[in-house]
């Protein structure tokens, strides 16, 4: 299982047709304690690229794009209560919510985590 | 992800930047690309950017520093903006607000001539107090907000970063010949902020100890002269600390040293100042706003109501005598999303648009989001129920009294 980034430092993680996503270490860390986040409706359709969630910091308003297209299938509702969790396990606990797949293909054109480091490089 | 461009920056006035808190898009925020492109069109490069005498502490201290009104400014230290803001809250935090304009005013008259650019009294301020008013224009505009202090054979004001060169120009203009107009470049300014502050300080400055709110004196903090002020930004009790430049990382790292202060940067600053309802310069009040629209009409006592005699004096005092049209409020959304600047203020469900977000964000102290914006009167009460319109959905939200936490100023 691998887990997959964006230029825009979503992270998608796929088993078999269900993809995972949530925002990178670094974004969290970069955008400092998460206060609030909003997920999309479960049944969504979402393309890749297109806006599906929101996440505030205490500083600033972000949206997450999503790295793959397909069903939204479950959000880590976990984050209406306790949006720390981004700040604590951005790539983990702290996920945001699950797709339905329709083109694994899709994630070709993104990042593996060796790829997103040496990108994370170019940006100091 | 993308960092959401703040809203609000059509407003700058010409010649003052706003103290703009935009650091969302200005470094702090993810190096997407739009982010990116953001920074280089909102801000100077960093060599141009002007650096505070305590540049160098910050580094060692992790701060994070963000472009900031014209200045490269610690946004948050390691431990971040909520951990710094609760330790403002329940011990002191030591910021750097070296960015800020000191000024000093001299000649037999300068308060009485000072009385023709602002409307508070400043013919009555004893030696050894201070005093929050503003500068307006004809219109009765806010230029920029300031404290006054009678320094005894000077005043001492503070003014705004992003308004430092314009309020100079402003105050020379108006004052000069028989005021000299002077800024104290060479001079560096730390805010030591919470219910510890007082004790703290007390064991470098024993006189701060006697020091009421709003009063201010010279005296030796770890044997280094400075101006002490019992003020602040954040609700708390505390003290501004204006000390020569060269003095100014001695100074810090000896309050630093007590356990009980902590770094604390403009993030924190922000989050402070709006629960506690005080207005940000280029955001709640500019030249579009007056003080009565403010709420800052406790700021213009009376002999000024009565006497008028200051630069938009008709509007002010047309307003005090009638009321306003639109007031700035306290809001407190419902829910955990924030509504930030810009956001539109709607009847409840989405109706006619009745006012905008100056101020929001979430109040770490309230434990959710909170925000100040200008509504009509006839909306300004406490408990009235609006909507707020955060990305195209109308989201419940009620007036609420301000400030947001009970200050707890030493009186």
């Amino acid at each position: 299982m691998t887990t997959y980034y964006t230029k825009d430092h979503e992270w998608v993680r796929i088993e078999g047709d269900v993809a995972t996503v949530g925002i990178s270490e670094h974004a969290q860390a970069q955008l400092g304690d998460v206060v609030f986040v909003e997920l999309p409706a479960v049944g969504k359709q979402v393309s890749q690229g297109d806006q599906a969630a929101v996440v505030e910091s205490v500083k600033a308003a972000s949206e997450l794009y999503a790295p793959i297209g397909g069903e939204v299938i479950e959000g880590n509702t976990e984050l209406e209560d306790n949006p720390s969790l981004v700040n604590e396990e951005a790539e983990g606990k702290g996920w945001f919510f699950r797709l339905r797949v329709r083109d694994p293909g899709e994630a070709a054109g993104l990042m593996d985590s060796g790829a997103y480091q040496a990108y994370l490089e170019t940006l100091d | 992800m993308r960092t959401h461009p703040t809203e609000g920056d059509g407003k700058h006035l010409a010649g003052c930047a706003p103290e703009a808190l935009r650091f969302g898009t200005e470094g702090a925020g993810p190096a997407s690309p739009l982010a990116a492109s953001q920074q280089q069109r909102e801000v100077r490069p960093l060599s141009e950017l002007k650096r505070t005498p305590l540049h160098d502490l910050h580094r060692e201290l992790g701060a994070r520093l963000v472009p900031f009104a014209g200045w490269e400014m610690p946004v948050q230290y390691p431990a971040g903006i909520l951990a710094e803001h609760q330790h403002c809250r329940n011990a002191a935090a030591l910021f750097d607000v070296s960015h800020m304009g000191q000024v000093r005013l001299d000649g037999p008259d300068a308060a009485t001539a000072l009385e023709r650019l602002v409307p508070a009294d400043v013919a009555s301020l004893a030696p050894g107090r201070a005093r929050y008013t503003q500068l307006t224009d004809g219109a009765g505009g806010i230029l920029d907000d300031l404290i006054v202090s009678n320094a005894g054979d000077h005043l001492f004001l503070v003014v705004n970063a992003g308004c430092r060169d314009a309020d100079i120009d402003h105050m020379r203009t108006a004052l000069e010949p028989a005021v000299q107009v002077r800024e104290l470049a060479d001079r560096a300014l730390v805010a030591l902020q919470g219910p510890m502050a007082a004790t703290v300080l007390a064991r470098l400055a024993p006189p701060c100890a006697d020091l009421p709110f709003m009063g201010t004196a010279e005296m030796a903090v770890e044997g280094i002269p400075c101006r002490v002020s019992r003020l602040g930004y954040t609700g708390e009790d505390g003290y501004e600390i204006s000390v020569a430049a060269d003095e100014a990382v001695r100074l810090a790292k000896a309050l630093l040293a007590h356990a009980e202060v902590e770094p604390a940067g403009l993030g924190a600053r922000d989050s402070l100042r709006l629960e506690a309802g005080l207005p940000l310069h280029g955001h709640d009040i500019d030249a579009t706003t007056t003080p009565v629209e403010a709420g800052l009409a406790w700021s213009i006592q009376k002999r000024r109501r009565q006497e008028g005699g200051f630069a938009g004096a008709e509007t002010i005092l047309r307003q005090l005598a009638e009321g306003p049209a639109r007031r700035l409020v306290g809001l407190r959304p419902e829910g955990r999303a924030p509504a930030r600047e810009g956001t539109e203020i709607q009847e409840p469900g989405g109706g006619r648009t009745v006012g905008k977000v100056t101020s929001g964000g979430f109040g770490p102290s309230v434990g959710g989001p909170v925000a100040m914006g200008y509504v009509e009167t006839p909306c300004a009460e406490p408990g009235t129920e609006l909507s707020l319109l955060v990305r195209g959905k109308p989201l419940p939200a009620k007036v609420a009294a301000l400030p947001f936490v009970p200050r707890r100023y030493h009186r």
